[in-house]
């Protein structure tokens, strides 16, 4: 029975992959890839993965698909110029990694390589109820330090791409001018509710699935929605209170890892018997840092609108 | 486990389908998009190996799991930047072309 | 193994299905956006509340059963919202197109 579902969602998966990439509409392929991000985020459920599930659906999905539609209108479609013959070649070639890659997959060897077990031991030492989390914040903490460090630098790369004098404008909110009515609606109902969600994603991440990434998602996407309602305007990339809130979380990550050396002798160890609470002050200001870093990502470049 | 196959084989042919849409595509907004499928293929892939990976009491390793959640912000990260690199360089081209109609204008 | 439960959530899983699919012919099938809104959220909304009634015979605490209801209720909130803003950008862009076809771009603008 599970199976049947299995293969439907696969099916169903395949299918939205297409109509993303068949179209030549970039806008009908982007609320397609809106479609493809749902069931890639059942799909990562039926993995038993529901972490990843809430991260894509939060970030891969719901934040990917505004930028792009976003950028749209003022990106121009140059015309179609391939040939049938280049079209079968490529095809021809996309296949065969498909048809490898399949390969690949039946022909894992068993048993399948696992460090589950490893995780499983050393979990009673973090303090912490979730493994992934686990995983995140302490056995590869240095991966989560330098990714921080990467949204930021996105960030930065964004306002390089403007001139000096433009970045003390703020940036353009999605939308024209005028607030629609439901948008406000939207604000005034919605972002009490997703002010909650989100802490409590961050809270509840030591323990059962969820984290800051997925409660940073939530949380932008709120405030994108008070900016949208007109309601909060959008911070200049000047703004010094918005570079010291960006920097807290990746300042912090580091300052707790140096402080590892001294306290528990290696770079990035938590103080022994303190490893909880640490954490949960690093994940606390790392989501203040990357929820802010995903809204001015999705705002993007400063005074857009006025070229 | 069967299930977990089939889904892994869907993510092959995401692989396959989001690398035609990065070659074939004229539209640079629409490689990103492709970009994208091709990067979900490849983290449910991933995650295959972690559900494969099952044991210790954990439904899935864990460890490809925190991967892939990392994996996901940076591609978002990337797109992010690529599709104001995008925007930057169809306002550069608009621009020059504006600079070339005024010069012609005036000569 | 007929229980009580059962007796609720099968039939109304049944109606749930059958007004998603509903939802989904009309939402292919009609002929403009603002029918096409109309079938998908009327029917679609039928068809979540009775999907709520029947998962929630099947929950074993009280503490489930309000996290669906609060699923519900967001869902409520937001597809009210989206559709009322889908219809507006689809009334702006019939109105545009009958006035003169120069106006349409800035109606499809809007969606960003």
């Amino acid at each position: 029975m599970m199976t049947a579902f299995d293969a439907g969602l696969g099916v169903l998966l395949v299918l939205a992959a297409v109509r993303v990439v068949a179209t030549s509409d970039v806008r009908a392929a982007a609320s397609g890839f809106l479609a493809y991000g749902m069931i890639l985020a059942l799909a990562w459920v039926r993995l038993e993965s529901v972490d990843v599930a809430l991260t894509e659906i939060a970030v891969g999905s719901g934040l990917t698909t505004i930028v792009i539609l976003r950028a749209i209108a003022h990106v121009p479609s140059p015309p179609s110029s391939s040939t049938a013959g280049a079209k079968a070649a490529v095809g021809l070639l996309c296949a065969c990694v498909t048809l490898g890659l399949s390969a690949v997959i039946l022909g894992l060897p068993e048993p399948a390589s696992s460090i589950a077990a490893d995780v499983a031991m050393n979990m009673p030492a973090t303090g912490l109820g979730n493994p992934i989390t686990g995983v995140l914040m302490v056995f590869r903490a240095l991966d989560t330090v330098l990714e921080t460090i990467v949204v930021l630098l996105a960030l930065i790369g964004v306002w390089a791409l403007v001139p000096q004098e433009r970045l003390a404008g703020r940036p353009a909110t999605p939308g024209t001018g005028r607030s629609p009515e439901p948008v406000v609606f939207l604000a005034r109902a919605l972002v009490p509710i997703g002010l909650v969600v989100g802490a409590y994603q961050v809270w509840a991440g030591a323990d059962v699935p969820g984290g800051k990434f997925q409660g940073a998602a939530v949380l932008a996407a709120m405030g994108l929605l008070l900016m949208m309602a007109g309601i909060v305007k959008a911070p200049a990339a000047t703004d010094v209170k918005l570079r010291a809130l960006l920097l807290v979380g990746p300042i912090l990550f580091l300052a707790v890892g140096i402080a590892g050396w001294p306290l528990a002798g290696s770079f990035l160890g938590y103080p022994p018997g303190f490893e909880k609470p640490v954490i949960i002050v690093v994940e606390i200001a790392s989501t203040i840092s990357i929820g802010l870093a995903l809204v001015m990502l999705v705002l993007g470049p400063p005074g857009r609108a006025s070229s | 486990m069967t299930g977990s196959i089939i889904l892994a084989l869907a993510g092959a042919g995401l692989v396959g389908l989001g690398l035609y849409g990065v070659i074939m595509r004229e539209n640079a907004l629409h490689r990103i998009l492709a970009f994208n499928v091709l990067g979900g293929g490849i983290f449910i892939v991933f995650g295959f190996a972690a559900r494969r990976g099952a044991g210790a009491g954990f439904a899935a390793d864990p460890v490809p799991q925190a991967l892939v959640i990392t994996g996901i912000v940076v591609a978002f990260s990337a797109t992010a930047l690529a599709t104001a690199i995008v925007v930057r360089l169809a306002a550069a081209r608009d621009e020059e072309h504006a600079d070339a109609r005024s010069a012609k204008d005036e000569g | 193994m007929p229980d009580l439960a059962s007796l609720v959530t099968v039939p109304a899983l049944l109606a749930s299905v059958f007004f998603f699919i509903a939802g989904s012919v009309g939402l292919v099938r009609m002929p403009d956006t603002l029918t096409r809104i109309h079938a998908l959220t009327k029917a679609d909304n039928i068809a979540l509340g009775l999907l709520v009634v029947a998962l929630l015979p099947q929950v074993g605490s009280i503490a489930d059963a309000a996290k669906i209801v609060a699923v519900w209720i967001v869902v409520q909130i937001s597809s009210g919202a989206a559709a009322q803003l889908m219809g507006e950008v689809a009334l702006a862009e019939r109105d545009a197109a009958s006035s003169g076809p120069d106006q349409r771009g800035m109606a499809g603008g809007r969606d960003a």
